[in-house]
């Protein structure tokens, strides 16, 4: 498989090619960085995304927290990590990172601290 | 009516803000930090998706998250803080200033302050500001507003999307909505080229097929109580075809058309602002035409990245602490866009230390080269892998590029 892909490890947005080998690696050309190797991997073989969302609180002064997959999620697991978190109630006091919900092994947590 | 003296006081508590503030106080001053909304943070609370903190923390933070890194920082510092506050009128006073401000708890509070920091932020630009064609109904939205009703109030403010502009803050609500159900139709923009970051498009329109149509406009919009939807028009190099207009059926419309410094303290304050970056003239130091008045962050002029909103603001804190402690630089030098650069902040370098400038391209270039020249005068040349007009540029000059220049020279940045 050959794909070509922009890089969004950072702001630069190198213009990848990433074919795979008949050994079954990737090669990767155009990368100005070594995380350029491991997007156009991963973009292949195996794409990520951080999620984010907000969900509900038992708050009146913020009726929504920000959440976020602790690590990138799979992107076929996204649209079932987006339903657990639209069906969450969080309630406060709760800390950024505080550990909300598990799906499938991708950790939902807090994105800010909410005292009430 | 309460008095109380500062040595610095910031208006505004966002990410530019805080930073400023955070360097003014670690240099031993008596800092106060005045702002409008319940708590500090300011737009980064309602950026709930990642990507910021990648140059500042070397890591992938979310708005909320890299917003609660400095709060905390504030929080543990002898920092002054007013929240629900707001300014209304910057005046001199004695040898400094004296801010007036209303609070709901406090009624009207003046803080005396030897110095200011404006570091308000923008505002969006509005439908007003593009005088786009058409019926006024219900369903226009700039898309930060859009972005706090769903992240912050919990309000989605339609189903079907059109967006004009291809600003970074429209690309983020396309995949908000996308994730929230919502369907978007299009991405509409003006220039022949995207305004927001290329990982903004890849991740936010690219993942979910969106179509982005560069040059093109919104030639009207369409619909008597609710949006209807809008009529698209070719505009290649800007002349519109209109055999090649076409309908979107939409009920809601969100502009990301760029950000306009919020000026209207500034000017009152006697403060002068550039057309170049729509924020206030600053000298090497980033103070304002106005005497003991800095501006830093998004008020100055707009960044993409908050990353650079930090380490500018920070700079401008010890530029305050430098002020505050009667250091002034013995003499600047004017530094001024040249070919295809559209703004140079600040536009004064100090000669005799390295100078940190903050620049946006007008072109689109790989393998660019940026001249540092002075009367036709090459003095330095910096090789860009790439530039383009949503990336800002930020580059050092050293003081060894800044020796015996003559006081009136007049230096010259371009890219070729």
């Amino acid at each position: 498989m050959r794909k070509e892909l922009t890089c969004i490890s950072c702001p630069i947005g190198c213009a990848l090619v990433a074919e795979t080998q008949a050994d079954g690696s990737v090669s990767v050309t155009g990368n100005q960085c070594s995380r350029g190797v491991e997007y156009a991997h991963d973009e292949l073989v195996d794409p990520k995304r951080v999620v984010t969302a907000t969900c509900r609180t038992n708050s009146t002064r913020h009726p929504r927290l920000p959440v976020r997959s602790r690590e990138p999620c799979p992107r076929e697991k996204i649209a079932g990590v987006l339903q657990r978190i639209y069906g969450l109630t969080a309630e406060v006091p709760v800390s950024q990172g505080d550990l909300l919900a598990e799906l499938d092994g991708v950790q939902i947590v807090a994105t800010r601290t909410l005292e009430d | 009516m309460r008095e109380i003296p500062f040595d610095t006081a910031v208006i505004g508590g966002g990410a530019a803000g805080m930073a400023a503030a955070l360097e003014v106080r670690a240099r031993g001053h008596r800092v106060c930090i005045v702002e409008r909304d319940d708590e500090l943070g300011g737009i980064l609370l309602q950026c709930i998706h990642n990507g910021f903190g990648l140059h500042e923390f070397r890591e992938d933070l979310t708005g909320p998250e890299y917003a609660g890194r400095a709060i905390r920082e504030v929080a543990e510092s002898e920092i002054t803080i007013f929240t629900r506050t707001t300014v209304s009128e910057i005046a001199s006073h004695g040898g400094g200033r004296e801010l007036t401000c209303y609070s709901a708890e406090n009624g009207v509070v003046k803080i005396a302050s030897r110095a200011i920091v404006l570091a308000m932020g923008c505002r969006e630009r509005n439908r007003g500001n593009l005088r786009i064609p058409g019926s006024r109904p219900a369903g226009v939205f700039t898309a930060g507003l859009a972005q706090r009703l769903i992240n912050m109030e919990g309000y989605v403010p339609g189903r079907d999307f059109v967006i004009i502009g291809s600003g970074d803050i429209g690309l983020i609500m396309a995949r908000r909505l996308q994730w929230l159900g919502c369907r978007v139709h299009a991405v509409i923009e003006i220039m022949p080229y995207p305004s927001g970051l290329t990982r903004n498009i890849v991740q936010c329109l690219n993942d979910f097929s969106i179509p982005l149509y560069l040059n093109h406009v919104v030639s009207r919009i369409h619909g008597s109580g609710r949006v209807t939807g809008v009529d698209v028009t070719p505009v290649p190099g800007g002349v519109p075809n209109p055999a090649g207009e076409f309908h979107i059926p939409c009920d809601t419309i969100l502009l990301s058309v760029g950000l306009i410094p919020e000026n209207e303290l500034s000017k009152a304050a006697g403060v002068e602002i550039t057309t170049e970056t729509n924020g206030p003239v600053v000298d090497a130091t980033m103070m304002t035409s106005a005497e003991g008045i800095f501006a830093t962050g998004n008020v100055l002029h707009v960044h993409d990245l908050v990353d650079n909103v930090t380490e500018e603001s920070r700079l401008t804190g010890g530029f305050v602490a430098d002020y505050l402690a009667g250091l002034r630089p013995a003499r600047q030098i004017r530094v001024r866009p040249g070919s295809n650069v559209r703004s140079i902040t600040p536009a004064r370098v100090d000669p005799l230390r390295a100078n940190r400038l903050y620049l946006r391209p007008l072109i689109v270039k790989n393998n660019a080269a940026l001249v540092l020249s002075a009367g036709g005068r090459q003095i330095r040349r910096i090789m860009k892998s790439h530039v383009q007009p949503s990336e800002m540029i930020s580059v050092n000059l050293r003081a060894v590029d800044l020796a015996d220049l003559a006081p009136d020279t007049v230096l010259e940045l371009s890219i070729t």
